[in-house]
Formats: C-alpha cells, sequence, structure tokens
C-alpha cells in the first residue's frame, strides 16, 4: 500500500473522533447517571457528572441472597453460562448447517435456506406463552439450558447465513487439494475450512453471545429463583410499576456491557488477522 | 489419560458436577411462595416481616422471590396456570377482572376489616371480595417547603401562586400533564368520570371542562411542554419549580438537601369539588393453583395486621391501608403518611373494568391533541369516544369451525403428498447427499421443535376471539376486518395499510442508514497505517453493547422540545426549537436516528468481517492503475463486498421491520399513532387495547407474510450467490 499523506491522516482522524464523540454522547449520559448520587433520570445538556460517587456500581454488585451468599456473583455466572452455552451451541450448529449449504447442492437446500430466513420474520408477541408451554413440557423450564436452547434457536439463522455467505468465499480448490490426499469431510472441515474461516466465526461468536446477553423478556418468563435470573433481568428490576432507580440502572447496564467490550477487544484481532497476512504478501 | 495423577482427573469431574448442577437449579418444593415487585426500602420491610413470620412456631415457612416488575403480569399468566405459579402474590389490583377472567386468583373466605370503604370497594369484583389490601397508592401535592409556607388548598391559590412564579421566570407547577393517570384528578374533579353507570364515556361535559383547564395551564405558561417524569423530577430537584403533582415513589427521586412536604391535591375553585386522584391498592392475592390455600390466607391477614402495617409504614415507607395503624402515635405524627391518608378520602378507585383499560389510549390520544393545540377539547374527546368504541366493539360471531377443519387437513394431506413426491422424485439425489442431511440435522432439529412449533400454536390464536377470558373461534375474520380496513378509514393511523407503509419506510430508511454508515466506518478502520484502531473499534461498538432500553430513553431525553441536548445544539445554529415529536416527519426522524445509532455497529463488524475474505492484492491493483479510492472502492471493493453482507442486509431489515422497543420507547407512536410500525400495533391490540389476543395474533402472522413476500423478492440476489 502507498504511503497515505499527512493531511490524509489527519482528515481520518478527525472524522473518525467526529463519529466518536457523536456515538459516545448518549454513552457519557449513562455513565453520568451511574456516578453521581440519587435516581433521578439527568436531562442536563452536560454530560460531566458534577458529584461522583460509587455507590450506584457497589450496590449493584454487592447484591446477596438473605442468607449473604453473593447474588450479583451467581448472576454474573448465569449470564455467562447462558450466553457462553448459546455461542458455543450456536456456533456448533450454524458452522455446520452453513458448510453443508455452502458446499453440497442436496435437495432442499434453497428451501432450507428460505426456512431459516423466514424464522426470522415470526414476531415475538405470539410465541412466548407456547414456547413456555413448550419448555415446561420438555422439563427445561427454569433451566440455563432450556433458556440457552431457545436462544440459540433465535441466533441459529443470521449465524448460518453469514457463515455460509463466509464459506462461499473461500476456495473450493483448497479441499479438493486434501481430498486428493485422503482427507475426510470431517478433516477437511476442521483442519482447513474452519481455520479459514476466523472472522467469520468471530462475528457468528460475538452475534450468538450478544443475543443471549442482553435479553430478558424470556428470562424473566422462564426463571422463577432470583440466584436463577440473569443480569439483564436484575437490570430490568430496577425498573419499577411508577418509577426507575435510574441511578443503578445506570451502573448495572455499564456493568453489563464491559464483559462484551472485553470479549470484542479480545477478539477484534481476529478480524484483523487476514488483513496483516494480506498485506505483508502485497 | 490414564497416566494422569487421580488428582488431576477429580478436577474436571467436580467442574462438569458444578456446572450440571448450576443447569439442573430448580425451585425446590417449600410450604408458601410470595411473589412481588417491591424495591428498597419496602422489599427490605416486607422479607423481614416474612421471616419473622417463618419463625413463628405454625409450621409455614415462606419463601418470598422478587421480580421484575416488567415480566411480572405475562409471568404470573403463564405460570398459574401451568400449575408453577406461586402460592401468593402482591400486586395492584386493576388487573383484578382480568386475572379473574383466566382464573388465576381466588375468592377471599372472609370479609375484610379494618380497611378503609374505597379500598375495599377496589377489591369488590364478581360479587365478592379478592386480595388483603396492604398499601394504597395515589397522586398528592409535593411541595417545596423553602418556597411555600403553606400548600395551596384550592385550585384559585395555586393559578394565583403559579402565576407569580411565572413573573419570576419559574414554573408555577410541574405534572405529567399528558398522562391521562395525572391528568384524572382534574377530570373526575369537574365531574368527568369515565364510567358512569357500567358505560364508559369520554366526552362528557365535565371532561371537556377539565381538559381546558389543563390547556390553559399550558397556554398561560405555568407548566412546562412535554412533561415527561424526568423533567418533573429534574425541575424539582434544581429548584426551578415549586409544586410538583406525584405520587409516593417521586420520594425517593427527590434530592435529599430539600425539604419537601406533602398535601392533599387541592380543591377546585370553578367546580367546587375536590380534585379526585385514581386510588389503586396494592394487595395480597391467593393463587388459584396453590394447595395451601388456608395457609396463604393466614399469611395475607397477618401481614396486614396493625402491627406488621405499623412496620410497613415507618420502615417501608408505604401508605398502608390498615385503618387502626393511624392511630399508632408515630404513624399519625408522620406527615408525608397523613397527608396521603388524607388524599384518600378524595381518591377512585381504579375500575378494574378491561374496558377502562382500553379507554386509557384514546384519552392518552386527545390529552395530547388538545395540549400541543392541535384540536379543542371537544373534538378531541368525541374523537376518542369513537375510538374507544371501535376498540371495544363487541367480538365477531362465531364462525363454524367444521369447513375450517376439512380445509385444513385437506392442506395438510396436500402437503404431505407434496413432499413425498418432491423426494420420490429426488430420491437419487437425495440418497447420495445423505451426509449433508447429517450436517444440517442438529440445526433443523433445533429451529424445528423450539421456533417452528411455536409459532403455529400462536398464529393458530388467530383464528380465535378473546374477550374477558372467553375465547370463541371466528375463523378468518380478523384476517377480513384488518385487510379491508373495515373499523377504520384506510388513511387513518390505525388502518393495517397506512401501517405498513409507515413500517416499510421506516425498514428501508434505517437499512440504508446503518449499511452506509457501518460500511464507511469499517473501509475508513480497515487503513493499514491508522493508529488507535483498536480503541475506535471498541468504542464504536458501545451502542450495540449497552442495554438499549436505557440508551433508547437517553436519545428520547436528547429531542425533548424545551430541554433536550439536540434542540440546544440547534439553537447554536440559529434553529428555532423543534417540537419533535407533534409532526410526524420529526418524530419519524427521532426514531430514526435513534435507531441508527443503535443498528450501524452491528453492520460496521459485520463488515470488518467480511472485509477479510478480500483479498488486498486485487485493491493494490486497483491502485497501481490509477484509480482514485472513490473507484476502487465502488469497482473492486464494493461488488466483493456485497455477497457477504448481503444475508446481514436481509436479516437487518426483517429485525429493524419488527424494532419494537425503539418505537415504543422513544416515539410512542406519536402523534397521534402516525410513527407506530406493524409489530407495535399488535403489540398494543394484545396488551392495551382490552387484550384481543386473537386481533393481534393475526397482525401478527400478516406481518410473517409481508415477510415473507419481500423474502420472495429478494430471492433473485440469493439464487444468484448460491448458483
Amino acid at each position: 500500500m502507498r504511503r497515505p499523506s499527512f493531511t490524509r491522516i489527519c482528515l481520518t482522524h478527525a472524522g473518525l473522533i467526529v463519529v466518536t464523540i457523536a456515538v459516545l454522547y448518549p454513552v457519557l449520559w449513562v455513565l453520568k447517571m451511574a456516578l453521581s448520587p440519587g435516581q433521578a433520570f439527568s436531562l442536563d445538556p452536560n454530560p460531566i457528572p458534577t458529584e461522583v460517587t460509587l455507590d450506584h456500581f457497589s450496590a449493584v454488585i454487592g447484591t446477596t441472597t438473605s442468607t449473604g451468599a453473593w447474588l450479583f456473583g451467581r448472576q454474573l455466572l448465569n449470564s455467562l453460562i447462558v450466553a457462553g452455552l448459546t455461542s458455543v451451541v450456536g456456533i456448533c450448529l450454524a458452522t455446520t448447517a452453513g458448510y453443508a449449504m455452502s458446499r453440497w447442492s442436496f435437495p432442499g437446500r434453497d428451501a432450507g435456506l428460505r426456512v431459516f430466513l423466514i424464522t426470522q420474520m415470526f414476531p415475538g408477541v405470539v410465541m412466548a406463552i407456547p414456547l413456555y408451554i413448550l419448555l415446561d413440557e420438555l422439563a427445561l423450564l427454569d433451566s440455563l439450558m432450556g433458556l440457552s436452547l431457545v436462544y440459540a434457536t433465535t441466533a441459529i439463522p443470521f449465524c448460518t447465513w453469514n457463515m455460509k455467505g463466509y464459506f462461499d468465499t473461500i476456495p473450493i480448490e483448497l479441499e479438493e487439494a486434501a481430498r486428493m490426499d485422503g482427507a475426510g469431510r470431517w478433516t477437511i472441515f476442521w483442519t482447513i475450512v474452519l481455520p479459514l474461516a476466523r472472522p467469520a466465526l468471530v462475528v457468528t461468536g460475538l452475534f450468538s453471545f450478544m443475543t443471549a446477553w442482553n435479553e430478558f423478556i424470556l428470562a424473566a418468563t422462564f426463571m422463577n429463583d432470583e440466584t436463577a435470573f440473569t443480569l439483564p433481568v436484575v437490570l430490568q428490576s430496577y425498573v419499577g410499576d411508577y418509577g426507575t432507580e435510574w441511578g443503578h440502572f445506570a451502573a448495572g447496564a455499564i456493568v453489563v456491557s464491559l464483559p462484551v467490550m472485553l470479549l470484542f477487544f479480545a477478539l477484534q484481532r481476529h478480524l484483523v488477522a487476514g488483513l496483516t497476512a494480506g498485506s505483508v504478501k502485497g | 489419560m490414564a497416566s494422569r495423577p487421580p488428582s488431576m482427573r477429580a478436577k474436571p469431574l467436580r467442574w462438569l458436577i458444578l456446572m450440571l448442577w448450576l443447569l439442573c437449579t430448580t425451585a425446590h418444593a417449600q410450604d408458601l411462595t410470595l411473589w412481588h415487585a417491591y424495591r428498597g426500602a419496602e422489599r427490605s420491610t416486607l422479607e423481614n416481616l416474612l421471616e419473622e413470620y417463618s419463625a413463628l412456631d405454625n409450621g409455614t415457612k415462606v419463601i418470598p422471590r422478587a421480580i421484575p416488575y416488567d415480566g411480572f403480569n405475562s409471568k404470573l399468566e403463564a405460570a398459574i396456570p401451568r400449575g408453577h405459579g406461586p402460592d401468593l402474590f402482591i400486586a395492584a389490583h386493576e388487573r383484578l377482572a382480568s386475572w379473574r377472567s383466566l382464573g388465576l386468583v381466588r375468592q377471599n373466605p372472609e370479609p375484610l376489616t379494618d380497611v378503609p370503604e374505597s379500598v375495599e370497594q377496589a377489591l369488590f369484583h364478581d360479587d365478592a371480595h379478592h386480595g388483603v389490601p396492604l398499601a394504597f397508592k395515589t397522586l398528592a401535592l409535593f411541595y417545596n417547603r423553602d418556597q411555600l409556607k403553606e400548600p395551596p388548598r384550592t385550585t384559585e391559590a395555586l393559578l394565583a401562586f403559579a402565576r407569580s412564579e411565572k413573573a419570576r421566570s419559574r414554573f408555577g407547577l410541574a405534572y405529567q400533564a399528558t398522562e391521562p393517570y395525572f391528568h384524572a384528578p382534574w377530570m373526575h374533579g369537574f365531574g368527568g368520570e369515565l364510567l358512569k353507570d357500567g358505560a364508559i364515556e369520554l366526552n362528557t361535559h365535565g371532561a371537556i371542562q377539565a381538559l381546558s383547564f389543563a390547556r390553559s395551564l399550558i397556554t398561560e405558561g405555568l407548566i412546562p411542554e412535554e412533561p415527561t417524569a424526568a423533567l418533573v423530577t429534574q425541575l424539582f430537584n434544581d429548584g426551578s419549580v415549586s409544586l410538583v403533582i406525584n405520587g409516593p415513589w417521586f420520594l425517593g427521586e427527590i434530592d435529599p438537601d430539600i425539604s419537601v412536604g406533602v398535601a392533599p391535591l387541592p380543591l377546585i375553585s370553578a367546580a367546587g369539588r375536590h380534585a379526585r386522584p385514581y386510588l389503586t391498592v396494592e394487595a395480597v392475592q391467593i393463587s388459584a393453583s396453590t394447595d395451601h390455600a388456608q395457609a396463604a390466607w393466614r399469611l395475607s391477614t397477618w401481614l396486614a395486621e396493625r402491627d406488621q402495617a405499623i412496620k410497613r409504614a415507618l420502615q417501608g415507607r408505604q401508605s398502608v391501608a390498615t385503618l387502626s395503624a393511624y392511630t399508632d402515635p408515630s404513624v399519625a405524627s408522620d406527615p408525608i403518611l397523613s397527608a396521603f391518608k388524607a388524599q384518600l378520602e378524595h381518591a377512585l378507585p381504579m375500575s378494574t373494568d378491561p374496558a377502562m383499560a382500553a379507554s386509557w389510549e384514546p384519552l392518552a390520544r386527545a390529552i395530547r391533541r388538545v395540549m400541543r393545540g392541535a384540536h379543542s377539547p371537544e373534538a378531541a374527546l368525541n374523537a376518542a369516544q369513537s375510538e374507544f368504541e371501535v376498540v371495544t366493539s363487541p367480538p365477531p360471531p362465531p364462525a363454524d369451525p367444521v369447513p375450517y377443519m376439512i380445509a385444513a387437513a385437506a392442506a395438510v394431506l396436500a402437503l404431505i403428498s407434496w413432499l413425498v413426491r418432491v423426494i420420490w422424485r429426488q430420491r437419487d439425489a437425495i440418497r447420495s447427499h445423505r451426509h449433508a442431511y447429517q450436517w444440517i440435522g442438529p440445526a433443523t432439529l433445533a429451529m424445528a421443535v423450539l421456533v417452528i412449533v411455536p409459532f403455529v400454536v400462536g398464529a393458530a390464536v388467530s383464528l380465535f376471539a378473546h374477550r374477558d377470558g372467553t375465547w370463541t373461534f371466528v375463523g378468518l375474520t380478523h384476517f377480513l376486518d384488518i385487510l379491508l380496513a373495515r373499523d377504520w378509514p384506510l388513511t387513518s393511523a390505525l388502518s393495517f395499510w397506512f401501517t405498513l407503509a409507515v413500517t416499510v419506510g421506516w425498514t428501508a430508511a434505517n437499512v440504508a442508514a446503518h449499511v452506509s454508515i457501518g460500511v464507511g466506518l469499517a473501509m475508513l478502520l480497515r487503513a493499514p497505517w491508522l493508529q488507535l484502531k483498536g480503541v475506535y473499534r471498541v468504542l464504536l461498538i458501545l451502542p450495540w453493547a449497552i442495554p438499549n432500553y436505557i440508551t433508547a430513553l437517553i436519545w428520547k431525553g436528547m429531542f425533548h422540545q424545551q430541554f433536550g441536548a439536540i434542540n440546544a445544539l440547534l439553537a447554536l445554529g440559529g434553529v428555532e426549537p423543534v417540537s419533535w415529536f407533534s409532526q410526524f416527519s420529526t418524530a419519524f426522524a427521532a426514531n430514526l436516528i435513534t435507531n441508527t445509532w443503535l443498528g450501524f455497529p452491528f453492520m460496521m463488524v459485520v463488515t470488518l468481517g467480511a472485509l477479510q475474505a478480500i483479498p488486498s492484492d486485487l485493491e493494490a491493483a486497483a491502485d497501481i492503475d490509477g484509480a482514485t479510492p472513490w473507484q476502487r472502492f465502488t469497482l473492486v471493493t464494493w461488488p466483493l463486498l456485497k455477497p457477504a453482507l448481503l444475508p446481514a442486509v436481509i436479516l437487518g431489515s426483517i429485525w429493524t421491520f419488527n424494532m419494537f422497543n425503539i418505537i415504543y420507547l422513544v416515539s410512542a407512536g406519536e402523534p397521534d399513532g402516525g410513527t407506530e410500525i406493524l409489530i407495535s400495533e399488535a403489540y398494543r391490540w394484545a396488551f392495551t387495547r382490552g387484550h384481543r389476543y386473537g386481533y393481534a395474533a393475526a397482525y401478527a402472522v400478516l406481518i410473517f407474510g409481508v415477510l415473507v413476500m419481500y423474502s420472495k423478492a429478494t430471492d433473485k440476489f440469493l439464487s444468484r450467490k448460491t448458483a
């Protein structure tokens, strides 16, 4: 690549900084509410807190059960388990299905792709009660496993489509060579295709994780005990019938989004791995 | 493996057991389970009392469960009929009729004692009392004691004070004037009660007078415009208003430095009657599914007894519903508890009639129209009355299910024979691709069980009409009503076709914005020479990472006419303040801006991933050939990027089509339901217009139909790719 001019670097940074400020402005408000004393919703255009306290954070993180066990820790663990399971189940089912749909033109493939897409069109309003009954019949009610399965099925269509789209761009010649050497389908998939599909796996995994991480309606309906709640349910419980504890809600919102940011920060190197390899080559 | 020392082997096993245990946490059978949605002091007082009760030597142990208010009712409706409900639950009384019709609650075995009359009235339904009242909530007048020695006792005094405040360029009064619940005290005070002799009338003389009175508060500049809960709190806390109409929950939001007093709402001088707010009663209800009804009743009455009521009043700061508690010296001398008790004399129990819930939306719309000066009170209320009549019109006549069953059976048979024929014709191809079916099998099975089955069940509901707990089979009537716009003119905001047009516009505008911003940023962020890439990337996904419930409300606050950051920014450029939610175009824009802010990071992340599949030597070659960056993008990058982005774009448009949260939280359909999209209409039919679940399900099926047609239209692009 050519070395860009100094003005181009400056302009790019200026543009990105303007966008970042616009993006961060509402976020700073969340931070302000989380750090300011009181439970009021701030309308002041100034997003810098005038008084700083960590009370909301300690109240949100320090919740305990009546027996003194650390409730927030348990709920964080629940959330991690549900989101983790959802990602694992989502990725496993979606990569295999996506790969099959990308490589083999079997009867029913196009119909299958379309049905996966169509399931995204079912409005959730009509599904909560039937799902409740179904999970009850499958003895999966009030279990983190049942919740993860439901989340995974809502994430699978996007994940499958995304993986298929990416597999389509991987040249088939690579696999054919391995096939000549006598490698089986599974070996080819595992050792050749998956490592090449890393950027798509990152996007897919992140998406499944987010689907599970932020959902609360189904979680609140399916789980009974406070120790089985996930963090979004806890967060939503700061919203009352009449008023909302905005200080706690804002602190909780920040705590909930931190793991996602950490995850993205850790994973994003895989989003650029291909690029650095390419530029060395170029 | 076998060579590993035993301790190493035991560890994963223990982890596995721990994980399995965590996965299978189920509720243990206990004596009594009680669900509530209390927070803060109310919650801790209740929990302490329940612990005290469990320690009493009567063999009953109580397990309290705090459920988020938002999911409380749907959870009750799902759990109790399936036998997973609590033994008792604490909730406000206004859903009593709907619980009763769904068979969720029981009648009281004994009469209530030591309870104010209006509270007792609230719990009376179907010739019986339901539940034991613990506390009540009603609006009252809050005042800043440093600014006012005596709160105004009449509206005349209130107006005089408000005008003197206005002369000091302050607001005289703040309350959520556009919400029916907050407008109700005036309405009832002027004699405009909605429910008279079992029929609901929205456009009575009293209601018109009350609305004119409220409008005059705005035109005189005595109260702020677009008064949201947050704004009211903020104005009181920063000292720009000294009088606020609000409920007991407001106490928790007031700055501790402010010396606050509470007084009953004033006498309306023009009508000679007291302003009458609604009364909501929080009662313990005994679940229909409990096996311990007697123990549950004993616990309920114990919680309402004088000693416990005093503790709830003093520690939990509840306005308790036990009369004798107010003879306790510390309760009697508490100015705030006494003020709410005094307000109780002039409070109207919220009706449990389901038609009442359905009157809320037309009434709210009428109030907003008048408050922003679009209609006269009379015209607005007449329109509200006719909207209300259509919404609560009697269900369609029952249909004969036999022809439908025959048609359904024929359709199933045709489908099966078609499938068999297709499979038979391609049997060789299917056999040779056996491996492919194994690969897609798990995903297909999961989708079939957990997505398709619930949807088919949910969709079948659209063939039934639901009124007050009874279901009648009506066949395709709902679909015909909706599609032929039988209840509204085609151009009304409530017509399906109008809403469809808005929804399509909403989707197209959003997807265009998300893709262009997402791709633009991803292109900027991939430049190899760019510093701080990682920091930008992580900061730019923040809107996706933070729960949108709070950020959407922050955006709504930013669009506030008088106090919002966006109008403040526009003012710097000399633009007049925009009233964002009073015109369709600006309300639509507000929704669009909010959802774009929320939606672009997803497109950006997908693009960053997809860009990795593009070999950089192609772009380098374009550079060498002397292409401008724009040519390089349009001729090389974009054509290669398109196929990988297509799934995200198609799915993104489907999600946006059904993006309920933003519409609900930002514009809430304003103005006059114009910015409502199909999914939010379906939600309104299900939950705010008299629980017409069948009608709502028909909407959901139609949404599905529209999207299937859309996916047909996009097939052309997809088949080009899979060919």
